[in-house]
């Protein structure tokens, strides 16, 4: 393996870690807070609970792995 | 209030790194002689130092808003890899972190390995403790480049971290043994919240949100974070009861 693909993988160890579906989700919510909050709608209910769902596919993906 | 979190949670996470920390530099010392071993450490240490003066003062000219989004981002999916795992844990699908085992597997390793000397030091105890450290140390760097930037204190953070470091450098250095009776699993486990609340706090300010109380909304959303984090423990843990029973 190259150095920089060595690089390249530590840091996506690193930020990601072994589950990358739940940083995709973290970032699927994190957008639409941004869109939800661009239309003057409240939205500090979105990421709590978006959390929350993640994290329990994440839990479940670990466990079935 | 927040100031209060902020030298908790950076001084909680960083507990746990050094304890890790401390275990491979131990197992080093110990198998390949602590001169090899310390000046990994010193290494370390210079390149940890050289990231956090050279990110510091980087971070510290991004607006608040975008640096709110970016490490809250971050935050929330580092915090989420840590809760994840201490569910696991806490549930009993994964295996407890003990730090004896690890240090004995270390150990093991470091006796067996062949020695290169360069320079009148033992090449492998130095990378051994290099690595330990320079890891482990990034994670520790990361939390108080992230946490103090975004809350406008990295002096405060970097507190909780050298309070951290005073307290399990002086233990390791009293018993000489890896420190297997720290509570590491719990502490992992509050780490997590901490990181999982602060990610959410500031990933939707950064996003444009507002939170009702503005920071006063910061211990309730860390009460729901723990709230759902022991729900999910006790749903795990009748799954796999029944499992187990099944």
């Amino acid at each position: 393996m190259s150095k920089i693909a060595a690089f390249g993988r530590f840091w996506w160890n690193f930020v990601v870690g072994d589950d990358w579906v739940a940083a995709a989700l973290v970032a699927v919510a994190i957008g639409a807070t941004a869109a939800i909050a661009a239309g003057g709608v409240a939205t500090w209910w979105v990421l709590p609970l978006a959390v929350v769902a993640v994290l329990y596919v994440s839990l479940r993906r670990a466990i079935a792995a | 209030m927040t100031a209060g979190f902020l030298v908790l949670s950076a001084f909680l996470a960083s507990a746990v790194e050094f304890v890790e920390a401390l275990t491979i530099v131990l197992a080093s010392g110990v198998a390949r002689g602590w001169r090899s071993s310390l000046t990994g450490v010193a290494a370390a240490t210079v390149v940890l130092a050289a990231i956090v003066a050279a990110l510091g003062p980087a971070l510290t000219v991004i607006p608040i808003d975008a640096l709110r989004l970016v490490v809250g981002s971050l935050l929330l999916v580092f915090g989420l890899q840590w809760l994840r795992k201490a569910i696991l844990r806490a549930s009993g699908f994964k295996a407890l972190h003990d730090e004896d085992a690890i240090f004995a597997t270390e150990l093991a390793e470091a006796q067996t390995a062949e020695r290169v000397e360069r320079a009148g030091i033992d090449w492998y105890g130095f990378t051994l403790s290099f690595k330990g450290v320079l890891l482990e140390g990034l994670e520790v760097a990361f939390i108080v480049l992230t946490f103090g930037s975004t809350q406008g204190s990295i002096p405060l953070a970097a507190l909780g971290a050298a309070a951290a470091l005073v307290l399990v450098a002086g233990i390791g250095i009293a018993v000489r043994a890896p420190l297997a009776r720290v509570p590491e699993n719990t502490m992992k486990f509050a780490v997590g919240i901490m990181l999982t609340t602060f990610g959410i706090f500031w990933a939707t300010e950064g996003a444009g949100g507002h939170w009702p109380g503005s920071d006063a909304a910061l211990p309730v959303v860390l009460a729901f974070v723990i709230a759902s984090s022991a729900a999910l423990v006790g749903l795990l843990r009748r799954r796999r009861s029944i499992l187990v029973t099944a």
